[in-house]
């Protein structure tokens, strides 16, 4: 899959050589990327994986007894296997493959949440959370009468764990929190929230759609119930993610959608459900994505790990630094546990003027309130300019993003 | 400098933006609306004071990029005195400036200094930006309270229209 040897030194060049897209040009400009947040590039490996896959496996999974059949099942279950391991799951049927973070949380809430959250009961979230952390828990709570609570963040955008624990009783069924913000870059302390939520009998769900491409998961050692991310923003094809689920909780929830192959017999009468992870997989699945998933987790894996975090957050800090020192410049997040985000406004310009002039000078940002308009509101700003790192990120991106801000100032001065 | 830039923010644009002609709460006007544009959360609430048909006085409040300020704050200055009609018809011309540019072959008589916003079409994902004030005003006049452009990643969607 990929080429890159496994060592200790993270040789940033080597990476970019991965990412056929890093040398495009964008107006006549190379193209700084700074958008992984939003989604991230994909590596030579997973482009051909799934173009491999198209060109000599293709076949349904689970059904057919040919040859190609088996191979595409064989490609499919590896990648469920490869997902095990990335997270540290005790089973592969933990695994169930989903579209994405998004749909992991639908599931959760409706299967779930259905079954054990009623009137009375309560939903934990926090103010830093995106639209899909936040709407299917409002839909849950209208359908159930259950409740929605909010635990709130200071000013540097670190969630407040006294006003946690002050929220969190016995009514509390279960906790969903974001495990990275996507626009403070906030890491939170998932392990103290799950001993706090556990204490009081509730489960936990982790979005960790933020966190995956940065820092080495495992759920065992989280203790989290459930921990829920996409592909395509850990160098994977969009339309495919994860939900891991500890086994005795999927074993007792209902299924999310019925169809073909979450099943065991049906008849008129009666369905007969298939056991997880396939009673969650109505439907053919994404087998082409499915297979994108298992190489971006062998790309992902194939880095060295500290070296890798370690280069990720000197481009953080430098760029942290770097844009401190833009005048009228303020970052918005500055947590101290803190990854890949750099979000900032600028005096006197809007956001999307930002984004708008320094796209001409190639560089890729994403601007506007990032899908979570609750915590645009706690923040008191209609939106934020995003600078976002991935691995194939340098210094020198961040020279270009400051100098592109240098435009800005030409324009609105 | 890049020259769609600089047909962009205009030095007009750029002094509509920083001091918006007409930016307050009229207290007496007759209908009034709020508009929404949730991809940048740009928002506006338009005040129209209509008598016999004529809009004696227009204004407005609000929060976005320099493009939305600018385009409300243009259109207002517009627009004062002038029949409720010709108001729609204005707007056509302007839609098809935005989205045409200034060659797109519309009848562009009486567009007056709304032609400095001619340098959007370049600029496909903006369009919407500077809709947001007409679209407003057209829901204003037509009794709708609020307008909400759908997130889409095409300034010229179905609202477009």
């Amino acid at each position: 899959m990929s080429d890159i040897q496994k060592s200790s030194v993270f040789d940033v060049e080597q990476v970019r050589q991965n990412f056929p897209i890093l040398g495009e040009k964008i107006y006549g400009k190379p193209l700084v990327y700074l958008d992984s947040a939003a989604t991230s590039q994909k590596p030579q490996g997973v482009i051909d994986a799934m173009s491999y896959f198209l060109l000599k496996e293709n076949a349904n999974v689970h059904r057919g007894v040919h040859y190609l059949a088996e191979r595409a099942t064989e490609a499919y279950e590896g990648s469920r296997v490869k997902a095990q391991l990335f997270l540290n799951a005790e089973y592969a049927h933990e695994v169930v493959f989903v579209r994405g973070t998004t749909e992991a949380i639908n599931l959760v809430a409706q299967s779930y949440g259905k079954k054990h959250i009623g009137e009375e009961d309560e939903v934990l979230i926090t103010e830093m959370e995106h639209h899909s952390n936040i709407v299917p828990w409002q839909m849950l709570c209208e359908q159930t009468g259950a409740r929605l609570r909010v635990v709130p963040i200071n000013d540097n955008g670190e969630l407040l764990l006294d006003e946690f624990e002050r929220l969190i009783g016995s009514k509390t069924k279960l906790v969903a929190v974001t495990h990275v913000s996507n626009v403070l870059g906030t890491i939170n302390p998932i392990r103290r929230i799950v001993e706090m939520a556990h204490v009081q009998g509730a489960r936990v769900l982790v979005d960790g759609a933020q966190a995956v491409p940065h820092l080495k998961i495992d759920v065992q050692a989280l203790g989290c119930d459930f921990y829920v991310f996409s592909g395509h923003k850990m160098y994977g094809p969009t339309g495919i993610g994860v939900l891991y689920g500890q086994s005795e909780l999927l074993d007792e929830m209902p299924p999310y959608q019925g169809g073909g192959d979450m099943i065991l017999s049906v008849n008129f009468k009666k369905t007969i459900y298939n056991k997880p992870p396939y009673k969650f997989e109505a439907g053919t699945p994404n087998m082409a994505g499915a297979v994108g998933l298992g190489a971006a987790i062998d790309f992902l894996t194939s880095l060295p790990y500290e070296a890798l975090a370690a280069h990720e957050k000197d481009v953080l800090d430098y760029g942290t630094r770097m844009l401190s020192a833009v005048p009228g410049l303020r970052l918005i997040g500055t947590a101290h546990a803190k990854a890949s985000v750099l979000s900032f406004v600028l005096d006197g310009v809007h956001p999307h003027d930002i984004g708008t002039i320094i796209d001409r000078e190639g560089v890729a940002i994403r601007v506007g309130h990032h899908c979570a308009q609750p915590l645009m509101s706690r923040l008191g700003l209609p939106a934020t300019a995003r600078a976002s790192i991935g691995c194939y990120n340098t210094r020198q991106d961040i020279n270009a993003l400051v100098a592109a801000l240098g435009k800005v100032r030409e324009i609105f001065q | 400098m890049n020259n769609e830039l600089r047909n962009l923010y205009q030095e007009v644009v750029i002094d509509h933006s920083m001091r918006p002609r007409n930016f307050l709460k009229l207290e007496d006007s007759t209908c009034s609306a709020e508009g929404f544009n949730p991809l940048c959360g740009d928002h506006l609430t338009l005040y129209v004071k209509l008598a016999d048909g004529v809009i004696e006085d227009i204004a407005f409040q609000g929060d976005g990029c320099a493009i939305s300020k600018a385009s409300a704050s243009l259109m207002t200055t517009a627009l004062k005195g002038k029949k409720q009609e010709e108001v729609f018809a204005l707007f056509g011309r302007v839609h098809a400036l935005l989205t045409e540019g200034p060659n797109g072959g519309e009848n562009l008589d009486g567009v007056g200094k709304l032609a400095v916003l001619s340098g959007i079409w370049e600029f496909p994902l903006r369009v919407k930006c500077a809709t947001l004030a007409w679209h407003t005003l057209r829901n204003a006049l037509e009794g709708n309270v609020r307008t909400d452009f759908n997130k889409t990643n095409n300034g010229v969607n179905n609202h477009e229209s």
